[in-house]
């Protein structure tokens, strides 16, 4: 791992040591565990002092029939430092049920549209932000589909009033007929 | 900076509507407006001529491309993650195999890396065209649209010989490439390269000086650096903003440490500023794409894992289907084996390691993030995607508060938001 990422994380398990898990190395990428009632208060300490100006994604996972049902819901942070030219992934897992967590607009407004997205997608609410709606889904949208138990598949297509002819009254399909150009 | 003025409003219509003060004016923009870029919509409240408060409306063109990766192959992902930022395809197949690549360990061989790379910079030269034509179009330089589009074809022509397709080529696969490069394509490559560098000068001298263009481009749609961080603006947008983070010099990825280039950057913070970076930028691609050419190794475009690679190198044939008769002449005719391998990758996949990566590349409009997450299966767990125009759209309404509608035109064209990407 790197010595400026290792510093990071001593920092915030010597601020945070309820909060925040002691850091796990996989794929080259270095992740901490968040507790969720605190995670804009790490934002702050990693933004001011340890340089992590930049918060590059905000994504959700859901983890039904795979993590047991108090590690539902996935919210991952993507931080970059570009200064110190390292990276930091937050995992703040949700219980099924009490899917709510904290706001980081107010460290990160870039969050805005993410968070928003986050909830469309999954139905995480982050509480506090200050303008919660869905993003990219209609507003009247019922239930959050990249939620696992949301079924894959569109909306209810409604043919009203159509009805089908008996095959041997059908028209002939135009194609048969001919068309200019054709060779026969 | 408070969080107040940075905060980036947006609501419904009756809330807009019956939340304006009474002097001020409501109306839509978008999201058929020819200048925003496809289905964008903004909602303005002008005092006059002058914005108010300005609220993206977006959504128009999602089509749940995330959803769908989540019921298809991990090969077959490619084909959807393509269709997202339809003007720069090989960034995204490659951000997605590249984290594929991660999950499983493996690295595609030299020459399909410096192919990645080749295209993925062509492409970096063509997202930038249709900016150049369609902001032209924008603020009245219409030959520029005419120029841009012209040249543009010249390499999708390039991308139709290699791949087949002018957009959404699904030609970048996790492991490698799906073929390798066709006979003629370096020669076009390299006539591109000696031909664009005076159209790029032709550019530049009808644009650089042009009053009209100084005028709707100098000091509109203004972002300070510390404004685009908070904001997560990356890209040519950030770079403008005199921030010089590349991910190709800062986080390399499929080689780019290997060549000689530059990351233009620009202390304008402002319109102008995106176009001065961006049209460097191309040259800057020239430079990339001439080094690849020059320096392109040969060997394999796949990984030699058969558990993996695709097995045959497809010909297209004189029946206009592509196989390869000799692939087909084993696996029917001779070995049980490999038909039965060779049914089961291709309708059943391979299987990638449990984990999640993050994966950031340098998009042409910034930083192209993929969150893949696996549970072991041979399908994605989900996929998500850090696109840049939707990160950076959000700074529209920043840019455009108290300026004037004609530069909310402008400050739109300069962030250059695909709306497939956006909307995903």
């Amino acid at each position: 791992m790197d010595e400026a990422l290792q510093h990071t994380c001593a920092g915030l398990r010597e601020r945070f040591p309820e909060q925040v898990s002691e850091p796990e190395e996989t794929f080259g990428e270095v992740s901490v565990r968040v507790r969720p009632g605190r995670i804009a208060e790490v934002c702050a300490h990693l933004r001011d002092e340890e340089g992590f100006e930049l918060l590059s994604d905000v994504s959700g996972v859901d983890f039904l029939g795979v993590a047991p049902p108090d590690e539902r819901f996935l919210v991952a942070y993507h931080l970059a430092s570009l200064s110190k030219n390292v990276r930091l992934r937050l995992r703040v897992f949700l219980p099924e049920g009490q899917e709510a967590v904290p706001t980081v607009t107010g460290v990160y407004p870039t969050a805005d549209w993410q968070e928003r997205e986050v909830y469309d997608f999954f139905g995480i609410i982050f509480e506090g932000h200050p303008d919660l709606r869905r993003i990219l889904m209609p507003d009247d949208w019922e239930g959050h589909p990249q939620r696992k138990d949301y079924p894959l598949g569109g909306t209810k297509v409604e043919f009203k009033g159509a009805r089908v002819p008996p095959p041997d009254i059908r028209r002939q399909p135009t194609t048969t007929t001919g068309y200019p150009g054709r060779i026969a | 900076m408070s969080t107040r003025e940075l905060h980036l409003g947006g609501s419904d219509w009756d809330d807009v509507v019956a939340g304006a003060e009474d002097e001020t004016m409501i109306i839509n923009m978008g999201p058929q407006h020819p200048s925003t870029h496809g289905v964008l919509r903004l909602v303005l409240e002008l005092d006059g001529e002058t914005v108010v408060n300005c609220s993206p409306v977006i959504g128009y063109l999602h089509t749940g491309i995330e959803k769908n990766t989540e019921v298809r192959s991990w090969t077959q992902g490619v084909t959807f993650v393509t269709r997202m930022d339809y003007l720069a395809p090989f960034h995204n197949e490659m951000a997605y195999c590249l984290a594929v690549e991660k999950l499983l360990g493996i690295e595609a061989p030299p020459r399909a890396q410096a192919i990645r790379v080749m295209l993925a910079e062509l492409n970096r030269i063509s997202s930038h065209l249709v900016w150049l034509a369609t902001g032209g179009m924008e603020l009245g330089a219409l030959s520029m649209m005419l120029y841009g589009f012209r040249e543009r074809e010249t390499i999708l022509n390039i991308f139709e010989l290699i791949t087949g397709l002018r957009m959404n080529h699904a030609y970048i696969r996790p492991g490698g490439l799906i073929q390798d490069l066709p006979d003629g394509a370096i020669d076009q490559i390299r006539d591109f390269l000696i031909d664009f560098p005076k159209k790029l000068n032709d550019y530049e001298n009808l644009l650089s000086n042009n009053p009209v263009w100084l005028d709707r481009n100098k000091g509109i749609g203004r972002l300070s650096a510390a404004d685009a961080l908070a904001l997560g603006v990356t890209g040519p947008m950030l770079r403008a903003s005199g921030v010089a983070h590349d991910l190709r010099k800062s986080a390399p990825y499929s080689g780019y440490e290997r060549y000689d280039f530059d990351v233009p950057t620009s202390d304008a913070c402002d319109c102008f500023g995106r176009y001065v970076v961006r049209l460097a930028e191309m040259r800057e691609s020239l430079r990339i794409v001439r080094q690849a050419i020059d320096d392109l190794p040969s060997g394999p475009i796949m990984v030699a894992d058969p558990k993996i690679a695709w097995p045959a190198q497809l010909q297209l044939g004189a029946d206009g289907l592509g196989n390869s008769p000799d692939y087909i002449r084993k696996i029917m005719g001779e070995s049980m084996e490999a038909l039965i391998h060779h049914f089961k990758l291709v309708t059943e996949g391979f299987k990638v390691p449990v984990g999640e990566v993050y994966v950031p590349i340098e998009s042409p409009r910034g930083e192209l993030g993929y969150h893949v997450v696996s549970t072991g299966g041979p399908k994605p767990w989900r996929v998500h995607v850090r696109d840049p125009s939707f990160i950076n759209l959000q700074s529209v309404p920043h840019m455009v508060r108290g300026a004037l509608i004609a530069d909310v035109i402008a400050a739109v064209a300069s962030v250059d938001p695909v709306m497939g990407g956006v909307d995903r």
